[in-house]
């Protein structure tokens, strides 16, 4: 699903890491990793250039991003104001003619006259070592139909306007000049699993362990905070699952394929079954330390497991970005080296008691 | 541990003489006994290496280990906040206390001596422990060697051509003496180098929880344990004879339920074969077979070569599978390659070059000192020790033979300073030319001995006894028994709660497995262990082995990751949950338990 694109797309196969500043963090990190081998649902991202263009049409001289530089980050009344304005200028303008082009060539390339996909913002400050942007901006699932991709493009570039995004913004002092947002347009999925799995354990930063959450359905339920998911710890090294904790599971999310997202109710018998098997758990595991071993750092990496062609199940990954809390602590080392070994044992002796 | 929680344990003063065995204080030396003051200390049941009520002269296992234990750490090489440690017997059950400096002054003393000392053996660690495997050689040699005189109607006639001018009652009490001396130096040379070697593994252990908080500690422990140790070594000598019965065409007389006896004379009589079968077994027996099917601390663990019944009852299923053609080779190679890969990943995994530097210098010691400390027991516990209580039978046959005792193994009903007097009584008549007057005055002594140790099995001991200390910081205590502040909370909560369906102890292999429970009481009892059944025991000991090929899972009252039961759990692949503290008191033999060898709980399912 690569080749020709026009000017305004980039498919997934021909993007990585280097062109965050063009397709945004996650467009990018789903190009690194489709490069790398990886499972990934195809897609293509719509480029930070056509952000651009299509922010230049409504602001012609600039004013947005000087008046949002300007913004106190206490000041929630003013940015209230000034986001939901720019919003709504995003959502009633007409795009540019290339733009509506090239996207919708490629996304009849991608998925026929009809299928659905998940439109995805990228922006280019997201995801990145130092912020994680976790959440603010949009994901549209089950997009069907050119104009609702468009329309949905234009609330992703939107979204970077919310005023969730801009107090971010303006609280960890990013450049607004350097903000703008690539937008990812890939195949739906019809997960019947999906999750999040740490490379490192987010409760208390250990590097040898592999943490797996997850439920049945979409990730959707489990982000919005809906069901508790299911809990495995994979020990990094051997392979072996040491914890595993199956909560109860009212509800699913699953594609409408009408459009959206509908929650479905889970049966009283159902609920407390493992949204996954001891080798799926395995498996993910060993997918996290491939993406983890790609990258050469821990990351937080989003997963769905999904049918595929032939009949059998797949595990997807949907995005991966390097963990953040844990990496800032690491610069103390737990122990120094000792000018002889045994030193360490003469000092554990001394210091016992202190 | 949280200050707040003010639980106890019973006091020593508390503990309620067993009835009908109000005499048990008469079986020990006067300074084993808790005195009022021991109330204010925290003490433990030594479980691990005392789990039945103790003989009067077995009492000597605990003395002399501690005369040596606490002279190397108190005096010799001055640990600086760990002193030696105190034992009580009551109701035949050893009792232990760590003592621990708290004086910053005198730490400081301490550790000037300290840092002056210990460095001596970590950098001569392996020329100075091949020293020390040659002492112990000479040791066992030595024991092996002393001759117990029969004292008989005449003195050898080459007393007075070679004009000796000493007669052989004079040597009945210097070769007793001999072998207290030889047990006693053997006993200094096993502390010799051991609270090092410990302290080697702590500081790793340590290191390894900071860097990965949530690693388990049967995860350090396979990066510690090395492959090539005695340990396992007369199991694999079984399995030598098993493939080499096959080879031979020797294999038929292997029968499960077989007496060994009647199998040697069986295989004897296959002619030239079955000759050179029992050629390699002679070759296995020494040393191989000196192992004890205990842990060398009570006179009826007796070694394989006194006692073949243990090994016999490995061999059939040996022989099976190799007639069925099954590896029983231990995979060495395989787990050389998979303990390499643990190593080098855990490694790659730590935050910085300075973190595996340290890695690799802590692990390194580890490695430098794991032989000594794993090697040794076989040295000391089985072989050394098994040597000993053959000597010591020699003795209570000569006792025997003068008619103060009725059965020889009845020696080891008396305390070894009562041996003397005995040996003295038998010395005396036999210069006089009188009979000794010691029947009259020790048999009636050793048989209220035997039943009052009978009335003291009945006894539960209860894991720990006075006020719950702070923390436990003696290395050894932590390495050697499992027990850290976690333990004691735990066990004072099943103190609290008899009833409840779960024990909890050390995650020490990994895995979930439900069966039926063995619960093994003595090691004399191996043979009834059934293969796919659960071993619930006090501890297991290196010569239990074999008993593993047979088991699901093994559960144990005392040990930590690095105890035997948790080494060679792990190699066979099985979960264990080991340091339990009371899975032997509750749970029965045929009882279905699950457990949970990544989270160190066992379930009463039945």
């Amino acid at each position: 699903m690569d080749g020709i694109a026009g000017e305004w797309v980039r498919w997934f196969g021909d993007i990585g890491l280097g062109d965050r500043p063009l397709v945004g963090g996650k467009g990018a990190s789903l190009g690194e990793l489709t490069g790398a081998d990886i499972t990934v649902p195809p897609g293509f991202v719509v480029t930070t250039a056509a952000f651009e263009a299509a922010l230049a049409a409504i602001d012609p001289d600039g004013a947005i991003r000087v008046h949002i530089g300007r913004l106190e980050q206490d000041d929630l009344a003013a940015i209230t104001a000034a986001a939901d304005s720019i919003r709504e200028r995003f959502l009633a303008a007409a795009l540019p003619a290339g733009i509506t082009s090239d996207v919708s060539e490629a996304y009849q390339a991608l998925a026929g006259p009809a299928l659905p996909v998940a439109v995805r913002s990228s922006a280019t400050s997201e995801d990145s070592a130092e912020a994680s942007f976790a959440g603010l901006q949009d994901t549209r699932l089950c997009v069907q139909g050119i104009e609702a991709v468009l329309q949905a493009l234009r609330a992703c570039w939107a979204s970077l306007y919310s005023r969730e995004s801009v107090s971010y913004r303006l609280r960890l002092q990013l450049p607004e000049g350097q903000v703008a947002m690539g937008v990812v347009v890939q195949r739906m999925l019809a997960s019947r699993a999906s999750g999040v799995m740490f490379t490192r354990s987010p409760l208390t930063g250990d590097r040898s362990v592999i943490v797996i959450e997850g439920s049945v359905g979409l990730g959707s339920a489990m982000v919005s905070g809906e069901v508790t998911p299911d809990k495995y710890v994979v020990n990094k090294v051997t392979g072996e699952i040491v914890q595993r904790t199956v909560s109860a599971k009212a509800v699913r999310h699953v594609a409408a394929f009408d459009g959206g997202v509908r929650i479905e109710p889970i049966g009283d018998a159902e609920q407390r079954l493992p949204a996954l098997g001891d080798d799926e758990v395995r498996e993910l595991a060993a997918l996290g330390k491939q993406v983890e071993r790609h990258y050469g750092a821990p990351q937080d990496i989003e997963w769905a497991i999904a049918p595929d062609e032939r009949g059998g199940e797949r595990i997807h990954v949907l995005q991966s970005r390097p963990e953040t809390v844990w990496s800032r602590r690491d610069a103390q080392p737990v122990a120094q080296p000792a000018a002889r070994a045994y030193d360490h044992v003469i000092l554990a002796l001394h210091n016992r008691r202190r | 541990m949280d200050a707040r929680v003010t639980r106890r344990f019973p006091l020593p003063s508390e503990i309620q003489d067993v009835p009908g065995a109000e005499g048990w204080r008469d079986l020990y030396p006067f300074f084993t006994r808790f005195r009022p003051e021991d109330d204010q200390r925290f003490w433990f049941y030594n479980s691990m290496h005392f789990p039945e009520p103790m003989p009067s002269f077995d009492a000597i296992t605990s003395e002399v280990p501690y005369t040596g234990l606490g002279a190397f750490t108190t005096r010799v090489f001055a640990f600086p906040t760990a002193l030696g440690i105190d034992h009580r017997i009551v109701n035949g059950g050893v009792y232990i206390t760590a003592n621990t400096v708290t004086d910053p002054e005198q730490i400081e003393q301490r550790l000037k001596v300290f840092q002056q000392r210990a460095p001596h053996y970590y950098e001569n660690w392996v020329p100075l422990y091949q020293q020390w495997e040659q002492r112990l050689r000479g040791l066992i040699a030595e024991v092996d060697a002393i001759q117990v005189p029969q004292l008989p109607q005449f003195e050898d006639e080459a007393v007075v051509r070679e004009a000796r001018g000493i007669a052989q009652n004079h040597f009945v009490r210097a070769a007793f003496h001999r072998c207290i001396e030889c047990f006693s130096k053997m006993w200094h040379h096993h502390f010799e180098f051991l609270m090092l070697g410990y302290g080697a593994y702590l500081v790793f252990f340590q290191f390894c929880k900071r860097a990965f908080p949530e690693i388990a500690d049967q995860m350090v422990a396979r990066m510690v344990a090395g492959i090539d140790v005695l340990m396992f070594r007369p199991d694999d000598e079984l399995k030598r004879l098993a493939r080499l019965a096959v080879e031979l065409g020797v294999d038929a007389p292997f029968v499960d339920g077989a007496d060994p006896h009647a199998v040697l004379a069986a295989v004897a009589k296959l002619g030239e074969p079955g000759n050179a079968w029992l050629a390699q077994l002679e070759k296995s027996r020494d040393p191989w077979f000196n192992t004890s099917t205990g842990d060398g601390f009570y006179h009826h663990h007796r070694s394989w070569n006194d006692d073949l019944s243990v090994p016999f009852s490995a061999l059939p299923r040996y022989v099976a599978m190799v007639r069925a053609g099954k590896s029983i080779d231990r995979p060495t190679e395989q787990l050389r390659r998979e303990r390499s890969r643990i190593i080098a990943e855990y490694r790659a995994l730590l935050a910085s070059d300075a973190e595996r530097t340290v890695f690799d210098q802590m692990l390194g010691l580890c490695h430098v000192v794991f032989p000594y400390v794993e090697d040794h027991k076989f040295y000391c516990e089985h072989w050394f020790t098994t040597r000993f209580y053959s000597k010591m039978r020699e003795f209570g046959a000569l006792l025997a033979s003068k008619g103060v005792l009725d059965d020889g193994e009845d020696v080891f009903h008396l305390q070894h300073f009562e041996i003397d007097q005995a040996l003295v009584d038998v010395m005396l008549a036999w210069a006089a030319g009188s009979a000794p007057v010691g029947a009259a005055h020790w048999k009636p002594i050793i048989t209220e001995r035997k039943r009052i140790l009978e009335k003291l099995k009945s006894w539960t001991a209860p894991p720990a006894l006075g006020p719950m200390p702070d923390s436990i910081e003696d290395p050894a205590v932590q390495m050697l028994w499992g027990i850290t502040s976690e333990t004691l909370t735990m066990w004072s909560r099943g103190h609290e709660s008899p009833d409840s369906t779960e024990l909890v102890g050390f995650a020490a292999s990994p895995g979930v497995v439900e069966g039926l429970a063995r619960v093994l009481k003595n090691v004399n009892e191996i043979g009834q262990m059934k293969e796919g059944e659960i071993l619930v025991c006090a501890v297991t000991a290196p010569s239990w082995g074999p008993v593993f090929g047979k088991i699901r899972a093994a559960v144990s009252d005392i040990g930590g990751t690095m105890s035997h039961a948790a080494i060679v759990a792990r190699e066979y692949g099985m979960p264990a949950v080991v340091g339990t503290g009371q899975a032997t008191s509750r749970i029965r033999t045929g009882q279905r338990i699950r457990v949970d060898g990544d989270r160190g709980i066992v379930t009463l399912l039945g």
